[in-house]
């Protein structure tokens, strides 16, 4: 890709550069500081019992560190009429987002190499028509979705929560694996195809192989939008089959009882959890998927 | 004995545009055809209707008597070896090589012996386990080579199967082909832009330009009788001169007229150019332009001409002297005293001239 | 007959998905179209019935309250966004000996979801026992932070989340761009004396103008699309400050029970999209054809 690195003229005068270099550093710091302060607030205050924050500052340290605030967040919160915890909810989202992410990884894949390696009239415009669905707002197609799931008898059920993120989901991953896919040579496939290989059998044994990065981007992605989603969560579940965005939204703001706090930053950071850990261990990749369409060449 | 590949009236459309017209091709066993011409002129185009990677839009093709016009490339006993060479990335020079074995259902023991024989035949016997992605340009060359070898196909197509490598491996690897075809008395089909390799190589050049064949013919035809001004300028190097020339009938022979920079015409006379309309374009290789004295026999003529530029080439030195309008080259030995500047006495071998009519650039003689 | 087949197989494949998009994007939103021109009010009704919809959305305070904080919110937003962005990534375009770790804290708000956001912001706004009441506790006992329940400043509240979420992608999107500038460029530009300042903002921030593009493409739909934020953070309050189309479209389809004002909300929310995206998509599409 680009250069990394390039040098800069430094300013005159070696203690000028040194005084420059040290408030970078320290603005560096400052908003550092900036984006890890909430989560710093989070677990602090996930830790500390009712009594220390409503008594205590927002920014200290818990005095007497407790887990009962996790223990609730995940098998006691109350979300709505039901008080098991975060739990459930939990293995939801998982149920959720396992299939879909996985279809529609297959799928865009699939797509990504018709409209990348084997032109046909047409192939284009398709590719164009299923990218700008990318771009919709999706409360364009909230309605018409309730309707035709409550149809087809998928209401409120997570395989409908699947149907429908691998729908919405398909035009990403196609457009993820096509832009891979174009940089792959053409004469491979010919040289393929003239070996006897057919379709399939190209795919399988030619591009599949190759294509452990962009998957590994694609599955990051989709994962993340998946397990994050709110919108059709909310609109497309009922209560026990609500992944678990829509089970910490409803605890912390039900208005019954009295306000844990502690229980909701507990729930947040358990919520959050599984991406983070994606985030950190797999970033690299998370950064290239989000930036792959958007920064050209 | 039928010819190995027969391409009646071939004609190949994208939407209105026309890419290649009535292509007639026909070769025989063992033959080793070239197809050469500049960029865009529609050779490759042209190899990958032979494979069957691209569909012909008229006209017919057989290979072997019999009819692959529309045939899918994997059933036409072909091979083919391309200009990035596409090996397989993720797999061994073994599985690149055996893939297309295991993809036709060959047994484990024959892809296994093959690959052998291939591999000893091209030397790459210590490469079998490495990746395309550890090779040098040279090895990859061979396995794509290796690969096509193992299908012992009845037709090995080339697509500019040099143009990435550095001229001194170039030079190599285009022996090894040759070689290569001596050994397997294969038929080889041949793309190229470079036509030294046409020359060296071919039994047979099919010259192309803006997707119609300029000319078919061997390399002595092709560089001794070109058919058109085209052939003329781009097979040879360095290029054959054209120059305008005015044709007088002189009783029962006839004159060639060239004009000179600040001197009167230069006249020579050739017989053979009696029935020749009055404007041509004369065709002489440097190499039939010596230094008066060097050469001689009945059609060499002399004249005296300013040297422009004496350009010493180690064992040649050329010589550019002004004639007709043109730039005119000169091959001659390296002791020669030209200077540039000055005057030298030229001998024209007219046994070796072509005659092109100016505006179609259609060879008269 | 198997020739055939295997010619079609590519088009048969992709098929399926080009049928679902085709129905479940296109034939959707045509359907929602439809229903914003009828009186559909709990079920869907399907007789046209022109503009009325339109009428009473526009009408509606609620509506106006909804659109203009899109566009205060929008605006405010990206252009923050964007700064915040460009300085970042021009501070850590410094060969900064901790990039990776840095970069990794400045980006890792966008792995979280909105909701997730919504809430520790929520809970860090809250004029009690939030930064308000810390601020106090220092000693500032005047000092006043409650935007998140004062119908003014609550709308600011969301930027600031949003803002906090978002910066570091854009952050990230502008590293990149910086660093695809020729090296060339910038060492004749050394060559020649000119300073590094100097350098930036003549040579190195005009080239990436096609990026500023992408990242105001990104952040405008992130903008219009603002749901999950806004109900976690504020939950459209106090009263309807916070609205944005996007919860008005929910509580009208799911809560009032009025499907032709979700309808007619949603096409609007579509049009605004539709204007930014259609352009830009149109002019990528046709670079990455050409090139």
């Amino acid at each position: 890709m680009a250069d990394l690195t390039y040098s800069h003229t430094p300013p005159k005068g070696s203690f000028g550069k040194l005084i420059l270099r040290w408030i970078l550093y320290i603005l560096l710091a400052l908003f550092a500081l900036y984006y890890l302060m909430p989560l710093f607030v989070m677990v602090t205050t996930s830790l500390k019992s009712l009594e220390e924050i409503r008594t205590g500052s927002l920014i200290a340290l818990p005095r007497e560190i407790t887990f009962d605030a996790w223990k609730t967040a995940w098998s006691g919160a109350c979300t709505g009429i039901q008080c098991e915890g975060l739990q459930p909810y939990f293995w939801n989202s998982v149920l959720l987002a396992v299939p879909a992410v996985a279809l529609s990884t297959l799928i865009g894949a699939l797509n990504g190499y018709v409209i990348a390696q084997w032109q046909f009239r047409g192939a284009n415009l398709i590719f164009s028509l299923m990218l700008f669905g990318c771009f919709i707002p999706f409360q364009v197609v909230l309605l018409p979705m309730a309707r035709l799931l409550g149809m087809m008898g998928l209401a409120g059920s997570i395989p409908g929560l699947v149907f429908v993120h691998v729908i919405y989901g398909i035009g990403f991953t196609t457009l993820f694996f096509r832009n891979y896919y174009v940089s792959i040579p053409a004469e491979l496939v010919k040289a393929a195809k003239v070996d006897g290989a057919n379709f399939f059998r190209i795919f399988w044994s030619i591009f599949l192989p190759l294509s452990l990065p962009i998957i590994v981007v694609t599955v990051i992605w989709q994962f993340t939008q998946i397990w994050n989603d709110f919108l059709f969560g909310v609109s497309f579940s009922q209560a026990g089959t609500q992944p678990i965005t829509v089970a910490l939204n409803n605890i912390v703001n039900s208005t019954t009882g009295v306000k844990e706090y502690n229980v909701d930053m507990a729930a947040a950071i358990i919520a959050a959890l599984p991406t983070l850990f994606v985030y950190v261990f797999a970033g690299k990749y998370f950064i290239r998927g989000l930036t792959a369409g958007s920064v050209k060449g | 004995m039928a010819p190995i590949l027969d391409i009646k009236n071939l004609y190949k459309n994208y939407g209105s545009t026309e890419i290649l017209k009535e292509i007639n091709i026909s070769i025989d066993a063992g033959d080793f055809l070239v197809l050469v011409g500049p960029s865009g002129c529609g050779k490759s185009t042209l190899l990958n209707c032979i494979a069957g990677l691209e569909p012909i839009t008229g006209g017919s093709l057989h290979i072997d008597g019999r009819d692959m016009t529309h045939v899918s490339p994997k059933d036409r006993d072909i091979a083919m070896v391309f200009q990035s060479y596409a090996l397989y990335p993720t797999m061994s020079v073994a599985k690149n090589i055996t893939f297309g074995m295991k993809v036709r259902g060959e047994d484990a023991q024959t892809q296994e012996r093959k690959l052998k024989e291939v591999a000893a035949q091209l030397k790459i016997e210590q490469l079998l386990n490495r990746r395309p992605g550890q090779l040098s340009g040279g090895q990859r060359q061979r396995v794509a080579m290796g690969r096509a070898l193992v299908r012992d196909p009845k037709l090995f197509l080339f697509d500019e199967p040099l143009s990435n490598l550095d001229a001194k491996l170039r030079v190599e690897m285009r022996s090894e082909i040759k070689k290569l075809h001596q050994s397997l008395g294969a038929s080889m089909v041949y793309v190229t832009h470079d036509q030294i390799e046409a020359m060296t190589l071919a039994t047979k050049i099919v010259v192309m330009k803006g997707g119609v064949i300029q000319q078919i013919g061997t390399p002595a035809e092709i560089y001794n009788t070109p058919a058109n001004l085209f052939v003329a300028d781009f097979m040879g190097s360095p290029a054959m001169n054209l120059i305008p020339a005015k044709v007088r009938q002189n009783g029962s022979g006839a004159e060639i007229e060239i004009m000179r920079p600040n001197d009167a015409p230069i006249v020579l006379r050739d017989d053979a150019a009696r029935n020749l309309p009055s404007d041509v374009i004369l065709g002489l290789r440097p190499e039939d332009i010596s230094e008066a004295g060097f050469r001689s026999g009945t059609g060499v003529q002399e004249a005296e001409c300013l040297v422009d530029m004496v350009e010493p080439a180690g064992a040649d030195t050329y010589v550019v002297a002004e004639m007709g309008g043109k730039q005119v080259t000169a091959r001659l030995h390296a002791e020669t005293t030209a200077a540039a500047g000055g005057k030298l006495k030229f001998a024209f071998d007219l046994n070796k001239v072509s005659y092109f009519e100016p505006t179609s650039g259609q060879r008269l003689n | 007959m198997t020739e055939w087949l295997e010619n079609q197989l590519p088009k048969m494949v992709l098929a399926p998905s080009f049928i679902a998009v085709l129905v479940f994007v296109y034939g959707f939103i045509g359907w929602t179209a439809w229903v914003s021109l009828t009186r559909s009010k709990l079920l869907p009704k399907y007789e046209l019935k022109g503009f009325v919809q339109y009428d009473k959305l526009f009408a509606s305070p609620r509506w106006d309250t909804a659109f203009g904080n899109l566009f205060t919110f929008g605006i405010l937003f990206i252009v923050i966004a964007m700064v915040l962005g460009l300085v970042l990534a021009i501070m850590l375009d410094q060969k900064i000996r901790v990039e990776g770790a840095i970069r990794t804290i400045y980006l890792y708000p966008m792995a979280l979801s909105m909701i997730v956001t919504g809430t520790a912001w929520k809970w860090i706004l809250n004029p009690g026992l939030g930064i308000e009441a810390t601020v106090r506790g220092w000693g500032f006992e005047n000092f006043s932070f409650d935007w998140v329940v004062n119908p003014d400043f609550a709308i600011y509240t969301i930027v600031i989340a949003a803002v906090w979420q978002s910066s570091g992608f854009v952050m990230a999107l502008f590293l990149a761009g910086l660093r695809s500038v020729d090296e060339e460029i910038i060492k004749a530009a050394q060559v020649d004396g000119i300073p590094t300042w100097r350098i930036y903002s003549s040579i190195i921030i005009p080239s990436m103008a096609p990026i500023f593009l992408s990242a105001f493409i990104v952040l405008a739909h992130l903008a219009i699309k603002s749901f999950d934020l806004v109900i976690a953070l504020t939950g459209g309050g106090p009263g309807y400050s916070t609205d944005l189309p996007a919860t008005y479209m929910y509580a009208m389809a799911f809560s009032r029970g009025d499907i032709g004002q979700a309808a007619s909300s949603a096409m609007i929310m579509m049009a605004v999209v539709f204007t930014i995206v259609v352009p830009y998509l149109y002019s990528e599409l046709r670079a990455k054809n050409h090139g």
